[in-house]
């Protein structure tokens, strides 16, 4: 029978049927941090449990620690500490490989695991964090759990999951100048809302993913959960084991053969059918940017605020309605042109090299707008000083970017520091929920090149129109 | 975990649709590596005027009477998406919630719950309206002004898997099969695993020699 690429992995992990409508799932690799990883290695340790296998579990700090140079384990976050020696006394003792702060492989969890050659191809994988099908983006089955569910994974290596729908989204066509896998998504979730995705894992197709470069397909996957999708994957091809080859924990030798044969293998069979399937035009995307407090209120960076007025149904108007009051914005009032306090450009979602490489692309000769706060943090301590080593850290702080220390920073506010009440910040991040970067801060989503475009302007900006600087 | 058989309560509505988990407990309220004491800082954005200090905002509905002693939550589309923070799901037990009511969940937040004997009960938008009871349409201002006496005895019979409002009409609900059983029972998931570890370890020995890559 004719299967698709999740279909495939499922069943390649199928080890059990409880009998109760879930399959017991195999997972090859589990990654903790110390937000919820502590917890969950915690709770196994006071249920008398252990973790099997640790050799396939990794923990990294990410989360809590502070990016500035010279950090320890003292956080700006009161508590802070506590989850960083907590997290690191439990994987220690379970004999969980840590990329502890200091550590060369440090960095934020979705960054490091593909990075490292931890998530391959066709590998099973969880951790207890909300993005972790970005390594979907390899061709790896990966979706985010609890806590509780960690520690059913880590004392048994398995999981009983009950097998989600298939969608497949295909972007037809060729992104035109300006358009990142950001913007991809971002039209999505705006078009078919923060919950369309529900029930589902969803692969994402056509000539313009086929088009992205590894980095960039770990972006469209990473804000699946935004759609509210399961997981989200891209079949995995001689891109993807190019990136994969020589990586710190991939197969080398006879094992590289043979894994390179079983990846070539995973690929959605020809007349596989999907439950549902959405057809995008790349070549009609432009750059996207949030107005609201969900995802799903993005608009074209050229377009007008939306006026709830024009919504139907009722539950969504009340929600715009809101989130207008939130945001301070009118409806009918271009988006672009909007003034921003500040700028960032960081998180699991673009902070790889190639998203640094970009937005140093747009700042170079350039210098941000007076008065604008304007923060880059490397996804990882391997991103950042690969980073370094093409002189990308001076273009970003020549610029008049904060150059920081690898880590999840101001993502989330979790009570150290933050963005300012009412501050409208322009980030490359992936939740511009209320409060989420701050009490009462205003978040803007946009891909890295725009945030940096914006930056130079001093107010929401279209990316489109800053052409490189002739060097 | 306390199994979740049947339960009646007071239903208290907040039906925004994408209420996230940082909205339901933000991340700063996650002070300790710990599950206990997180009720407080339930909703705390919302429920309180000035987070710091707790002093309350009167006009949310968990700060009104009836609804300050709420077990039944009544939530919109999409509760609970977001981060994967179990935090919001002991939050909501600390608080004395034992069952959410909405149209959608988030996935893991839908998992979260069915581990902690927290019931997630999905019903269409409709349904939910009509246990609200509202008078007039306007869905967020039950949110803060609840002035409508919408139904506050809501009933749960989870084996028989319906919702009875205080009129006494019936909603049925879906709900998969091992969830039902978890939740039923209060089974530890992890010992009902190990009773396949036969076949996990058989499983992992043949895994072994098809795929030795993965055996770091």
């Amino acid at each position: 029978m004719a299967r698709t690429l999740a279909e495939k992995i499922w069943s390649q992990h199928a080890v059990a049927d409880p009998g109760d409508g879930t399959t017991l799932l195999y997972i090859d690799r589990i990654f903790l941090h110390e937000r919820t990883g502590s917890i969950a290695l915690q709770g196994l340790e006071a249920a008398g449990r252990s973790v099997r296998d640790p050799e396939q579990v990794f923990c990294t700090m990410d989360h809590i620690v502070d990016t500035f140079p010279g950090r320890s384990d003292i956080t700006i976050m009161p508590g802070g500490t506590e989850f960083i020696t907590a997290t690191r006394a439990a994987a220690t003792d379970a004999g969980i490989r840590t990329f502890d702060i200091g550590d060369p492989s440090q960095g934020i969890v979705h960054v490091v695991s593909p990075e490292l050659g931890i998530a391959l191809p066709g590998v099973t994988l969880v951790c207890p964090d909300s993005h972790t099908g970005t390594v979907g983006g390899l061709g790896a089955l990966a979706w985010g759990i609890g806590s509780t569910e960690a520690e059913h994974a880590l004392a048994t290596k398995t999981l009983a999951v009950a097998k989600p729908k298939q969608m497949r989204v295909t972007y037809s066509g060729q992104l035109p100048f300006g358009v990142t896998a950001k913007d991809m998504i971002l039209a999505l979730i705006g078009r078919h809302t923060a919950s369309g995705g529900i029930g589902y894992v969803v692969e994402f197709a056509g000539e313009a993913v086929r088009a992205l470069d590894v980095e960039a397909r770990l972006t469209l996957c990473n804000m699946a959960v935004e759609f509210g999708a399961w997981s989200g994957i891209v079949a995995p091809d001689e891109k993807t084991f190019e990136y994969v080859r020589g990586r710190p924990y991939a197969p080398t030798g006879e094992d590289w053969d043979e894994a390179l044969a079983h990846w070539r293998s995973l690929a959605t069979d020809e007349d596989a059918a999907f439950d549902r399937e959405i057809e995008l035009d790349a070549a009609a995307i432009v750059p996207q940017v949030t107005w609201g407090t969900s995802p799903q209120h993005e608009l074209p960076v050229d377009g007008a605020i939306p006026d709830p007025a024009g919504e139907a149904d009722t539950s969504r108007r009340k929600a715009m309605e809101r989130a207008l009051d939130y945001m301070a914005l009118a409806p009918g009032r271009a988006l672009a042109g909007t003034p921003i306090d500040a700028a960032f450009i960081g998180s699991c979602t673009n902070s790889r090299l190639s998203d640094l490489r970009a937005a140093a692309e747009v700042l170079r000769g350039r210098h941000v707008a007076d008065g604008i706060r304007a923060i880059c943090v490397p996804g990882s301590s391997r991103v950042k000083a690969a980073a370094e080593a093409e002189g990308l850290d001076r273009v970003f702080t020549a610029a008049g970017f904060e150059w920081r220390e690898s880590g999840c920073s101001m993502c989330f506010f979790a009570g150290g520091e933050h963005f300012g009440r009412e501050e409208r910040v322009i980030t490359s991040t992936n939740r511009n929920f209320e409060n989420r970067q701050g009490p009462g801060t205003r978040s803007h989503l946009a891909s890295p090149t725009t945030v940096a475009a914006s930056a130079i302007a001093g107010r929401i900006a279209d990316v489109r129109e800053f052409a490189p600087e002739e060097v | 975990m306390e199994p979740f058989v049947h339960h009646s309560g007071i239903a208290a509505p907040l039906l925004r649709i994408n209420i996230d988990t940082d909205a339901i407990i933000p991340s700063r309220e996650m002070k300790r590596v710990s599950k206990k004491g997180l009720g407080e800082g339930l909703f705390a954005n919302w429920r309180y005027r000035d987070v710091a200090t707790r002093e309350e905002d009167p006009e949310f509905v968990l700060n009104r009477e009836p609804f300050r002693h709420a077990t039944i939550l009544l939530a919109g589309e999409n509760f609970g998406c977001g981060s994967s923070r179990e935090h919001a799901v002991w939050a909501l037990k600390d608080f004395g919630f034992r069952a959410v009511i909405a149209p959608g969940f988030g996935s893991i937040f839908y998992g979260n719950c069915v581990r902690n004997g927290i019931l997630p009960v999905r019903l269409a938008e409709p349904d939910l309206e009509a246990i609200v009871r509202l008078a007039e349409p306007d869905l967020e201002a039950i949110a803060l002004h609840v002035d409508a006496e919408p139904s506050q005895q809501v009933t749960i019979d989870l084996p028989a898997q319906t919702v009875t409002d205080a009129a006494g009409a019936d909603y049925p609900f879906d709900i998969g099969a091992g969830d039902k059983e978890m939740l039923l029972e209060g089974l530890d998931p992890i010992a009902k695993t190990m009773q396949l570890d036969e076949q996990i370890l058989a499983f992992r020995e043949r895994d072994r020699a098809a795929r030795p890559w993965i055996y770091l």
